[in-house]
């Protein structure tokens, strides 16, 4: 952590977004907003300006499917309003993106008693830290927290959440080395709901959604949890905002084999370009609830749809 | 690996091949569709535009109209042009005078670097080096504890003390010294953004340990970021090549594409699974062919190799040849399904071969789970019912069905398809292969470089043709052990330097 990114040890609820995340999101938005800046400069309405829009929307990671309904969207409406230059065309992809991303509130559900939270994605999408610094809000906003173990298969991943645990003030409930996660995932459920907590986050094993088995793995872990004493209430997808055109498909497997009821967007702290959170939202309908700024505590602040494609979008870069 | 760029493109070739004569517009049109596949692949898209205005130059210079195959000229144009952007010839990887050699990883978090460093380790030692890991990752919890978990299963040391990264770096340079091991590997901490404390901390790694290799460890799945973050390590460390992980997961192709030729390092290694032996020298010519759909018999080849050694390689070579000459038993081919397995499963197994073959296997619904259920009825069987099939009748073949959860009808069906297989292979088995080799030589010679190909393609050639052969029949096609055809032995393992058996 850099001296330089000082990090308001405050409560989940208590972060104000819009603020904190239009920075980092400067340059996605110069990513993405300069090129479709410099495509409808253009002075014509042309082939060319459908192209490098094209473009510019692939090179910010939005999927191939989405970005051709975006431009089926355009040209329909160019074509309708007999629009001649393209600058006009600003506020239409404006009004397409944010239509896309349009998503009911993504607040978590705390319905349960314990409300279990079930996260799942591939290796080294986050997993383990979103459940730290998600710990860390809980516990701060006044909630018992119990974290599982269930990634019983990586070599310290334990070890790793038990760190989290300890920063945070949470309580952990581990398994043995390549013991069986769904297991662990029933005794920390019990463990909570015998002692009163309020919240379960069970952290799984990181897998390629190409792998049957884990994926198969992944639904006992998920039915278990369902068996269980709580209430499971959100299955988690952690997704690197760096991720390319799989994305999409991570989402979709996930999605198959768990029950994603939301994702979380991790590293968007980087130059992420944030077009793969375009795709799932719009193809697959999974909201974004949460987004990962940074790597202190508190760097886990709510998603804001309008927001995202306001600031993905508009000042353009110029 | 690879497999919707592979595919797109295929799509592309087929319909020109359909048109034979080639029209300007038709170029025209395959060129943007070969745009459009390689940037739905996550190759950066300045790395598009210069490889399809390169192959539109060559294809007009070319004049392909004169050609005998105007397409087939447009594949080769395009492969070239593959092979060039990912780089050639694989890296090789050459040792210090003075021992330790230093290696140096750096990378993002969560790109995968603590189990690259482990799984470098254990290539090193494949190599008859010995390996030291040094910790150096201090920041991310449990980071050392992973590395040295991972470590000890595959027998490496580790070193590492809670100092700061730069000491323990040093500290751990002169350990392998010390130890006599004679290569030092450094697992440095990533972080989540390309920022600059993280590069500096990096920095004065590098510029104490004065690394012989520093690898930036890639996750193949990232998108159009890839080349900002391999520019960004570039700059700041000066790297000699990238590792690029998690492959399998169906990654598109991107970051390996890009990386090369927006940043000119190579790609060396690339980790294709879980397990810490699924990690492979990175040939950027042979994934040329596989991404065209040529396969990759080479490196199946080299796998089987690496397989067969394992475990009686002899034995199963031996196995192996009953099968080309049509005279194996159900154990036999119980082997070799088993092989297969160790090969990275049937999946795996396609995805090496040319397409042609892939998609044969396909239509005659070859699945993983399909191979699982033949398995459990061959393991019902008593040994004598292996070797002879024949004594099975209804009565045995009823209780093979309750003892592997089939039916009856599905033990049948396999016993048909074993005997049809075995009356196959005696009649057309090896002699089919040596046919068929002369026809595989032209692909293979173009996918391989010159100086290996000539000698491993006969056998090659034979395992394929052995392999469609038993396909067509059998369901289970690729003989996967080290064995060959008789009369065309595998080459020794000089000229591709495979691992003596």
């Amino acid at each position: 952590m850099s001296a330089a990114r000082q990090v308001p040890e405050a409560g989940f609820e208590a972060l104000p977004d819009a603020p904190r995340w239009r920075t980092p999101l400067a340059k996605a938005r110069s990513a993405l907003g300069g090129r479709i800046g410099a495509a409808l400069a253009r002075p014509d309405l042309d082939e060319a300006v459908w192209a490098s829009l094209e473009e510019a929307l692939l090179g910010a990671d939005v999927s191939w499917a989405v970005t051709e309904q975006l431009l089926e969207r355009l040209r329909h409406e160019a074509a309708r309003q007999r629009l001649a230059a393209p600058r006009a065309l600003r506020s239409l992809l404006a009004a397409a993106v944010a239509d896309f991303m349009e998503a009911p509130d993504g607040g978590l559900d705390r319905s349960g008693s314990p409300a279990v939270w079930l996260f799942v994605g591939v290796n080294g999408s986050g997993k383990t830290t979103t459940i730290g610094k998600l710990a860390h809000a809980e516990v701060q906003a006044g909630r018992r927290v119990v974290l599982a173990a269930a990634d019983t298969f990586r070599a310290a991943a334990t070890e790793q959440l038990a760190v989290w645990a300890d920063r945070a003030g949470a309580r952990l409930v581990g398994g043995t080395p390549g013991g069986d996660p769904a297991a662990v995932a029933f005794d920390a459920i019990s463990h909570a709901a015998a002692s009163g907590a309020d919240v379960v986050m069970i952290d799984t094993a990181g897998r390629l959604h190409t792998d049957h088995n884990l994926m198969g793995e992944l639904a006992k872990i998920r039915r278990v949890a369902q068996r269980a004493s709580g209430e499971l209430c959100e299955s988690l997808l952690t997704l690197d905002a760096t991720t390319g055109q799989n994305g999409l498909l991570q989402a979709r497997r996930f999605g198959e084999a768990a029950g994603v009821t939301g994702a979380v967007l991790t590293k968007l702290d980087g130059s992420a370009r944030g077009g793969t959170v375009l795709s799932v939202r719009a193809e697959l309908g999974v909201a974004v609830k949460l987004v990962g700024l940074g790597e202190g505590l508190g760097d886990l602040v709510p998603f804001d749809a309008s927001a995202f494609a306001a600031a993905l979008l508009d000042g353009d870069g110029n | 690996m690879f497999e919707s760029l592979s595919g797109n493109l295929s799509t592309v070739f087929d319909r020109l091949r359909r048109k034979g004569w080639l029209h300007p517009a038709d170029i025209a049109e395959a060129l943007s569709e070969i745009r459009r596949a390689l940037l739905a692949a996550d190759v950066a898209t300045a790395v598009v535009t210069e490889f399809v205005d390169r192959v539109r130059a060559e294809a007009l210079a070319a004049d392909l109209n004169r050609a005998l195959n105007p397409t087939q000229q447009v594949v080769r144009i395009v492969q070239a042009q593959l092979v060039h952007t990912l780089g050639g010839e694989a890296m090789s990887i050459s040792f210090a005078p003075r021992p330790p050699t230093v290696v140096l990883l750096a990378g993002l978090g969560g790109s995968g670097k603590t189990t690259a460093a482990a799984k470098l380790a254990r290539w090193f030692r494949g190599q008859g080096r010995s390996p030291l890991l040094v910790g150096a990752d201090l920041s991310r919890p449990a980071a050392v504890e992973q590395l040295r978990v991972l470590a000890a299963e595959i027998a490496v040391p580790v070193f590492s003390e809670a100092t700061d990264p730069v000491a323990v770096s040093l500290a751990g340079v002169a350990e392998a010294r010390r130890l006599g091991r004679d290569v030092a590997i450094c697992d440095t901490a990533g972080r989540q953004v390309v920022e600059a404390a993280l590069m500096a901390e990096v920095r004065t790694i590098g510029q104490a340990v004065q690394p012989h290799y520093t690898f930036l460890v890639l996750d193949a799945m990232t998108g159009q970021e890839a080349v900002h973050v391999a520019r960004s390590f570039h700059e700041a460390l000066g790297l000699d090549a990238v590792i690029l992980t998690k492959l399998d997961g169906d990654a598109r192709g991107g970051a390996a594409l890009s990386v090369r030729a927006a940043v000119g390092t190579p790609v060396a290694f690339a980790s294709v699974g879980e397990r810490v032996g699924d990690f492979e020298r990175f040939h950027p010519d042979r994934l040329a062919g596989r991404i065209l759909g040529m396969g990759d018999l080479l490196s199946l080849a080299e796998k089987a190799e690496a397989a067969a050694e394992g475990r009686g390689g002899a034995e199963s070579s031996a196995a192996a040849e009953r099968v080309l000459v049509g005279d194996f038993t159900l154990e036999d081919f119980l082997e070799q399904m088993r092989q297969m397995r160790k090969l990275g499963g049937l999946g795996d197994v396609l995805a090496h071969l040319p397409s042609e073959q892939a998609a044969q296997a396909n239509e005659a619904g070859v699945d993983e789970r399909r191979l699982a259920r033949m398995e459990a009825i061959i393991c019902s069987m008593t040994p004598g019912e292996r070797a002879q099939p024949a004594v099975i009748d209804g009565s045995r073949r009823r209780r093979i069905a309750a003892g592997s959860g089939a039916t009856t009808a599905e033990v049948g069906e396999l016993l048909r398809n074993f005997s049809a297989a075995r009356k196959m292979m005696r009649s057309a088995g090896p002699a089919a292969a040596r046919r068929k080799s002369k026809r595989s030589k032209g692909t293979r010679a173009r996918s391989s470089g010159a100086k290996s190909s000539g000698r491993v393609t006969p056998a090659g050639g034979a395992r394929r043709r052995a392999g469609a052969d038993l396909l067509e029949k059998l369901e289970w096609p690729e003989e996967p052990s080290g064995g060959s055809a008789p009369g065309t032995p595998l080459p020794p393992s000089k000229p591709l330097s495979w691992p003596e058996r």
